[in-house]
């Protein structure tokens, strides 16, 4: 009988872990065994070579250019969508009763889940240096208007606003669910004591959700440093004109591995991807422990 | 004491319509809020039914003067815009097939059948689901090559068959929502354990598999660097990079762009809105990782 179980537990999950194996761990660690390798897709032979691949990187400038790219868009996501989602959501739950509480959740998440490229596209007529309605808009009050798609500073301000448009619905529904789940007689404890609706907010509401802020700041910043699709779509300005690409680490890896033929290269960038997320993610559990001895 | 009550009974009713006031003041940010939002989409759909001539105009307006099919018919014919919707259609509900399918049978044996070995094998996949996709892509692009599935839904396909925040998601479910005790009074019964997983444990998760499916489905909708190195055939693209590619081309305007964008935006904003309460449960759960 226990036997019987045991054999029928095993085959079931075989499968599963077959194909887990064969789709996430191996590549998983290939990815590492390629980043010590030299391989150029072409050659049978990938030869050993350390951490030489690595210590390229260091001295590579276009890697230094999307590394610090990344790091601004992750960056400054994180800084636009956190506060803003805190208090819309605070917002949103304050009026949880109002008949308009299903539209106000509807509108915000829907950038979050449309498609990535046509929503990129609506922010790149946006965007857009001739036709677009932000140029027509500073020009109406006496403002240049700007090459946004094309200047270097600005076309990376525009895949922070196009990031953030999109990621603040998930951050507003991650924080909805952290408010519903707060105690309600603290809240009543302190409107008794006179405490204004601004203050428990600030002094019960954003402690109180310290770990939930903690969980989407990470899962905000691990998005961002992968950001790739808003950097394709952005960089190219209306009819085609070649807008200026916005180098991000994805970006960089992938011409790596398929324009320059350099796969080992390509692997030890990956590397530093992963390295990124697991101390981000490390980051986050210190501080949740933390928060859990006191 | 008449004078005081009377007092008392004012100061309650300024007080209510203080609140309310401000609740009509929240009201207006939030509404302005959500307007914004959508904004963007809102002119994308507009824009797709202008004439160029109307696209230049300012303040560009939402309903057309002048609305025209003319962006759609030219989008159509320039592209295989309805076959990359298919593949991506495709891609989609095999994908979310396949994740629901290991998601459930995985979870369920996880949650319910504690033996050790099994333990690590969880941990594993705790351990490779904060991996991002994208770390992996490359070798696994090499692996699907070896395969011979390059430019084919299976190619697409292996990138998405198992979800690891499915199999953790499906396994909290069994643990909190379906009692031993139920399991065992099937098994006194005489139940297989087939049976019992098809009969009793999926019927069961019906709610979790819902969220998690939809949540499935839009991934695989919306994924983009995986296909865009797998499918690089003019005919095997998905909607999102067959778009991508097609509007680097020279002879683009806005208005087919946004006449593509709309074609596919709104099919998946009517998906959304039918299924949204799926949805919320979903990327709700998707925070209670801790």
């Amino acid at each position: 009988m226990q036997r019987k179980r045991w054999m029928f537990a095993l085959l079931a999950i075989l499968p599963t872990l077959a194909i887990f194996a064969y789709v996430r761990i191996y590549p998983i660690g290939d990815t590492l065994r390629l980043s010590l390798h030299k391989w150029d897709i072409l050659s049978k032979n990938k030869p050993f070579i350390g951490l030489a691949n690595f210590e390229e990187l260091t001295g590579d400038p276009l890697f230094r250019e999307a590394l610090l790219n990344t790091t601004i868009i992750a960056f400054g996501v994180l800084l636009i969508t956190i506060p803003l989602a805190l208090v819309l959501a605070a917002l949103i739950y304050h009026r949880t009763r109002s008949r308009f509480a299903g539209f106000y959740e509807t509108a915000i998440f829907i950038p979050h889940v449309v498609s990535l490229v046509p929503a990129a596209m609506a922010w790149k007529w946006i965007f857009d240096s001739r036709l677009g309605p932000l140029n027509a808009l500073l020009t109406t009050f006496g403002f240049a208007p700007k090459a946004w798609l094309f200047d270097p500073v600005l076309s990376v301000v525009c895949i922070i606003v196009l990031c953030s448009w999109q990621a603040l619905g998930y951050a507003v529904m991650i924080y909805l669910v952290g408010f519903k789940s707060l105690p309600t007689s603290l809240y009543e404890a302190a409107k008794l004591d006179g405490a204004s609706a601004p203050q428990s907010f600030w002094y019960l509401s954003i402690p109180l959700l310290k770990p939930i802020t903690l969980y989407v700041s990470v899962v905000t910043l691990v998005s961002g440093f992968n950001v790739y699709a808003q950097a394709f779509v952005l960089a190219s300005d209306a009819q085609g004109a070649p807008g200026r690409q916005v180098r991000v680490l994805v970006l960089d890896m992938l011409e790596n591995s398929f324009r320059n033929y350099r796969v080992g290269y390509a692997a030890s960038e990956a590397v530093v991807l992963l390295a990124i997320v697991l101390v981000l993610t490390l980051i986050q559990f210190r501080l949740l422990r933390e928060k859990g001895g006191r | 004491m008449k004078p005081l009550s009377e007092n008392t009974a004012s100061r309650g009713m300024s007080m209510r319509t203080k609140e309310r006031l401000i609740n009509i003041m929240i009201d207006v940010v939030l509404t302005a809020t959500c307007l914004l939002m959508i904004l963007p989409l809102v002119f994308l759909v507009s824009n797709a039914f202008k004439t160029p001539q109307e696209m230049l105009a300012w303040p560009p307006t939402v309903i057309p003067d002048d609305p025209t099919v003319a962006n759609f018919k030219a989008v159509l014919g320039d592209t295989p815009l309805l076959r990359w919707i298919g593949n991506s259609i495709l891609f989609s509900v095999l994908s979310t097939f396949c994740i629901l399918a290991t998601s459930s049978i995985s979870g369920y044996i996880l949650g319910k059948f504690r033996y050790r070995a099994f333990n690590v094998f969880f941990a594993i996949i705790l351990a490779t689901a904060i991996v991002p996709f994208e770390v992996y892509m490359i070798p696994l692009y090499f692996q699907a090559k070896a395969l011979g599935i390059l430019n084919s839904t299976w190619g697409l396909l292996l990138g998405y068959l198992v979800m690891s925040f499915g199999i953790f998601l499906i396994r909290q479910n069994v643990i909190q929502s379906i009692p031993d005790e139920l399991l065992e009074a099937a098994r006194i019964d005489g139940a297989g354990e087939f049976w019992i997983f098809w009969r009793i444990v999926l019927p069961l998760l019906r709610g979790a598999l819902g969220a998690l499916g939809v949540l499935a489905f839009f991934q695989a909708w919306t994924a983009f660097a995986w296909p865009l190195i797998v499918a690089t055939t003019r005919d095997s693209y998905t909607i999102e990079v067959g778009l991508a590619l097609f509007q680097t081309g020279f002879t683009v305007d806005l208005g087919r762009l946004s006449a593509a964008s709309a074609l596919v935006l709104i099919p998946s904003i009517t998906l959304f809105v039918l299924l949204r309460r799926n949805f919320v449960q979903g990327v709700a759960s998707t925070g209670l990782k801790e």
